[in-house]
């Protein structure tokens, strides 16, 4: 294709997933010239829903949201659309022992429930659940900042500093020192000092672990923990909600959103390079050999993915190149899809709570269950009982699967994607195997209902969609990667060594989950830069 | 003592939070789970089936049916043939309203007229020296609300009727698990979905019926706090909430007419005399003083003032019923009747009632809403009605 000036565009953003969306539909509004080029045949990166098996829909990917900030859903009228989000109400986690533990939709429910189990955990929760309310309001503005550099005197990272501080001071000096505590211990410490119930601390210490390759008692998961509080639905913090058809569901919205905004998405379009001249990005060459040049070049995809892989190290120093491969970006993460004729039969669910179903099922009995899942997976294999997060999305709604059938989606950890030997078609086999062994060990029909199953392991979700390592998350939550460090420290601020070029996705600050923040802040950063 | 309904057996199994309200002096579900959220939900995503059994029903029969109810509401009674329905309120001779509801006409010379309220009184009161009778057939009429996009499927596994074809405000009859039903494509949600009308003593049956085919498109039972989510969604008045029926009302101040409603559309000035007529026609020359509207009120804003007070923000989602006053500047000039956070449209709305230089599209008046126990003061901006309104609402299959 010759260059002509139809291939001249503001801004070119590469890949369209839900960040890069995000951001295509701000900048859109602002008024740019906007180009989405996504590698596949549909928008939405790992926000897609598709039917893999004919009639039932799969969420191959992400599943649920709660993070997305609220802003993202006003500000580009989502509602309008067609976003429509359902509040998962309950908790199910089946114990070995014939027990459950339930979290119900009313508060007092919910302590009874726990009661059974430990009067004093009963009463622990309800501090327990103020207090970090209390967090997730308080750290709340912190997801929609553009990080500041900590060592810099610009007026701009004074201001910014100046904010951050104003966060803290927000904080009473007991909730403060909780914080630095939670921030860098283990997700079970926290735990333990909260509760006695096995069971409970099993499923709370699972908000530490989702997502991360690093076990309860890993240093860090407290964060990882906080991280899945600070999500609200219409209000509620700690709420997850599914959307009407699916995460995709939300990609087509907020690309219908931008789309409005006068961006241009094209699919099955993926980028081999950014380039390069002089130091300053001046558009991309596609796989095919199409060229697109733009005045800003803003990569959705994953640090690793953008810095060694779509842009020649020579462009950038050597410093930088070294923090991003040094950036923690091993996951442990696999989703599996069933396609079911009946629903799951739990015996431990007791009779008339059938309701239950239609919530979070959890397979997360205890910490050392948790944690042994993660021991059995860190020197490259896989839990031989994995900790899985559940959902049956046809039960809230029926698009999802054939009428009187269902889809469950399972949330499934650890498998290495580092796995020993690498990851083929046959280890895919052997280990949704155990995933449905597991599972049947509490839903005995399983196994007899079963019409078909899918897996995604962290070796499909790179070659599939492009995620190094398959990391969810773009990169661990963890500490040492954080706000003003993510993805790295001179390079926090959604800007990079390279003029005109910009990172939207989830390598940076606030990181994973469905949230729209970095593909918004990027936004507003660019804008700063470009008004 | 409170009556139960003809599916008091179905629906109190069904029950799990002991949340019942009264409706017309009848038991009925407020929720059956602990909270409504779901049963909301299902009414946007899925579909729920609703005992609506305390609606009035009166049954209009003779050779002057139909002019009797031309002459009783504002609706053109004529534009109806058999196996259709229209939705009209109906006023006293000062054009106030008395109350709302829908006729169906049922054959040749019948019809059935719902209501909110008793009417019988003022039925025979208006039906002096015609040839028509009237009975009240509301306990023999069992009424289920079947509502969601979901419903037609629903439906359609059970009978043999055209369903795909029914248009908004048409009804069949046809029969379900052996039972004689008529199934009207009606209902007080806003979205697709259907009313059965059945026999009283045979309605367990449609019932269960219903809900076991409704296994297969997570139907959900729902009570009334799910349906007033939605039905402000819809833009949907409600007796004693939005306006006070003339005949309760103590002064006039409190009284509503059509106009001030929004009603205007089902208001037949062409057809001939009816009750009322001269005073609202009066009031469409001279307008009205109060002028009914849909209102967005700043959640932005409460959400706002709620996080910088280290707050976690109360959303509405249960309706509100209360008359709190709005202002421009310091005046009041009107006042809301409803208000909830719609889930769907992830907006505050209300109705609100305001003078008609402030009823446009755009305007802005301000409503005080309270923010860790002070009133403060929010922005309400005014908006067409209705606020939600899916094209399933009244598409037919086949017709996209």
């Amino acid at each position: 294709m010759s260059k002509t000036s139809n291939n001249h565009y503001d801004v070119i953003v590469i890949g369209g997933g839900h960040n890069g969306l995000v951001n295509a539909a701000y900048l859109g509004k602002a008024g740019k010239k906007v180009l989405v080029l996504e590698q596949r045949h549909t928008v939405g990166g790992a926000t897609v829903t598709e039917e893999v098996y004919p009639g039932f829909k799969f969420l191959i990917a992400s599943y649920l949201i709660s993070l997305l900030r609220p802003e993202v859903i006003q500000e580009l009228e989502l509602a309008r659309h067609g976003l429509e989000i359902m509040p998962l109400e309950s908790t199910f986690v089946p114990l070995a022992n014939g027990n459950y533990l339930a979290d119900w939709p009313d508060h007092e429910a919910t302590r009874h429930e726990i009661e059974r189990h430990s009067k004093r955990d009963a009463e622990a929760y309800d501090e327990y659940a103020r207090v970090m309310k209390r967090l997730a309001i308080a750290l709340r503005p912190l997801l929609d900042m553009i990080p500041p550099d900590p060592t810099s005197v610009t007026a701009k990272d004074l201001e910014t500093m100046a904010r951050v501080r104003g966060v803290l001071n927000n904080m009473t000096r007991d909730d403060f020192h909780l914080l630095s505590r939670l921030m860098t211990m283990s997700a079970a410490d926290f735990l333990d000092e909260w509760f006695e119930g096995t069971a409970l601390k099993g499923t709370k210490c699972t908000s530490g672990i989702i997502g991360t390759f690093m076990g309860p008692r890993s240093p860090g998961t407290g964060y990882v923990l906080l991280h899945h509080y600070i999500g609200e639905l219409d209000g509620t913090f700690r709420a997850w909600g599914f959307a009407r058809g699916g995460t995709g569901a939300l990609s087509q919205a907020i690309a219908s959103a931008a789309r409005e905004a006068g961006v241009e998405i094209k699919t099955n379009s993926p980028v081999a390079h950014v380039n390069v001249k002089n130091g300053e990005a001046t558009g991309v060459t596609l796989e095919n050999g199409d060229e697109y040049t733009a005045g800003i070049v803003v990569s959705n995809a994953d640090a690793k993915r953008t810095f060694l892989k779509l842009i020649e190290p020579k462009h950038l120093p050597d410093d930088f190149v070294s923090d991003v491969n040094r950036f923690r970006i091993a996951s442990p993460a696999c989703k599996v899809n069933l396609a079911l004729d009946g629903l799951p039969e739990f015996t431990s669910m007791p009779k008339g709570k059938e309701a239950l179903l239609r919530g979070s099922i959890e397979i997360a009995p205890s910490i050392d269950y948790v944690e042994q899942a993660y021991d059995d997976a860190k020197y490259g294999g896989w839990s031989r009982k994995p900790f899985m997060d559940a959902l049956i999305p046809s039960l809230l709604d029926p698009g999802m699967a054939p009428p009187g059938k269902h889809v469950m989606s399972l949330f499934v950890q650890y498998a290495s994607s580092d796995l020993e030997g690498g990851w083929n078609e046959e280890k895919k086999a052997q280990f949704l195997d155990i995933v449905i062994d597991t599972l049947a060990e509490h839903a005995p029909n399983l196994k007899k209902i079963l019409i078909h199953k899918h897996i995604m392991t962290p070796w499909d979700l790179e070659r599939m969609i492009g995620l190094t390592s398959g990391h969810i998350f773009h990169g661990e939550l963890a500490l040492q990667q954080l706000f003003f460090l993510r993805p790295s420290p001179q390079w926090s601020n959604y800007r990079t060594p390279i003029k005109n070029m910009y990172m939207c996705g989830s390598s940076t600050h606030p990181g994973g989950c469905i949230t729209g923040a970095p593909g918004r802040n990027a936004a507003l950063a660019i804008l700063e830069d470009r008004p | 003592m409170l009556k139960t309904t003809p599916l008091h057996s179905r629906t109190s199994a069904l029950m799990q939070a002991n949340q019942w309200r009264r409706w017309a002096g009848y038991c009925v579900a407020s929720s059956y789970e602990m909270t409504h959220d779901r049963e909301y939900y299902a009414i946007r995503n899925a579909c729920v089936l609703l005992d609506v059994s305390p609606l009035c029903k009166y049954s209009i029969k003779g050779a002057d049916a139909l002019k009797f109810l031309n002459r009783l509401v504002t609706r053109d009674v004529s534009k109806i043939s058999v196996g259709g329905m229209l939705y009209t309120p109906w006023c006293d001779s000062r054009g106030k309203i008395l109350d709302d509801g829908t006729i169906a006409q049922l054959g040749e010379n019948e019809y059935r007229l719902t209501s909110a309220e008793p009417n019988m009184r003022w039925l025979q009161d208006n039906a002096v020296g015609m040839q028509v009778e009237i009975f009240d057939v509301s306990d023999k009429i069992a009424s289920m609300s079947l509502q969601g996009p979901r419903s037609r499927e629903l439906l359609m596994t059970l009978c043999n009727a055209p369903l795909g074809g029914v248009k908004y405000y048409e009804f069949v009859n046809t029969k379900i698990a052996g039972v004689d039903v008529m199934i009207s494509r009606t209902g007080y949600t806003g979205d697709l979905g259907f009313e059965l009308w059945v026999d009283a003593a045979k309605a367990e049956k449609v019932w269960d019926a219903v809900v076991e085919a409704g296994k297969a498109f997570a139907l959900q039972p729902a009570g009334i706090w799910a349906l007033d989510v939605a039905r402000i969604e819809a833009g949907l008045i409600m007796l004693d909430i939005d306006y006070t029926p003339a005949n309760k009302a103590m002064t006039d101040g409190q009284t509503s007419t059509p106009i001030e409603l929004g009603l205007n559309w089902a208001i037949s000035w062409k057809k001939g005399n009816f009750v009322g007529r001269k005073a609202l026609l009066a009031e469409k020359e001279n307008g009205s003083t109060i002028q009914f509207v849909g209102l967005e009120i700043d959640h932005k804003e409460f959400e706002r003032q709620h996080h910088e007070l280290g707050l976690t923000v109360p959303y509405p989602f249960m309706a509100w019923r209360a008359v709190i006053p709005l202002y421009v500047d310091g005046s009041q000039v009107g006042y809301a009747t409803s208000g909830v956070w719609s889930p769907t449209l992830k907006k505050y709305l209300a109705f609100g009632h305001v003078q008609p230089k402030y009823a446009q599209p755009g305007s802005v008046v301000t409503i005080d809403l309270t923010v860790d126990r002070y009133r403060r003061p929010f922005n309400a901006k005014v908006t067409k009605l209705p606020f939600f309104n899916p094209p399933r609402k009244k598409d037919i299959l086949g017709e996209k």
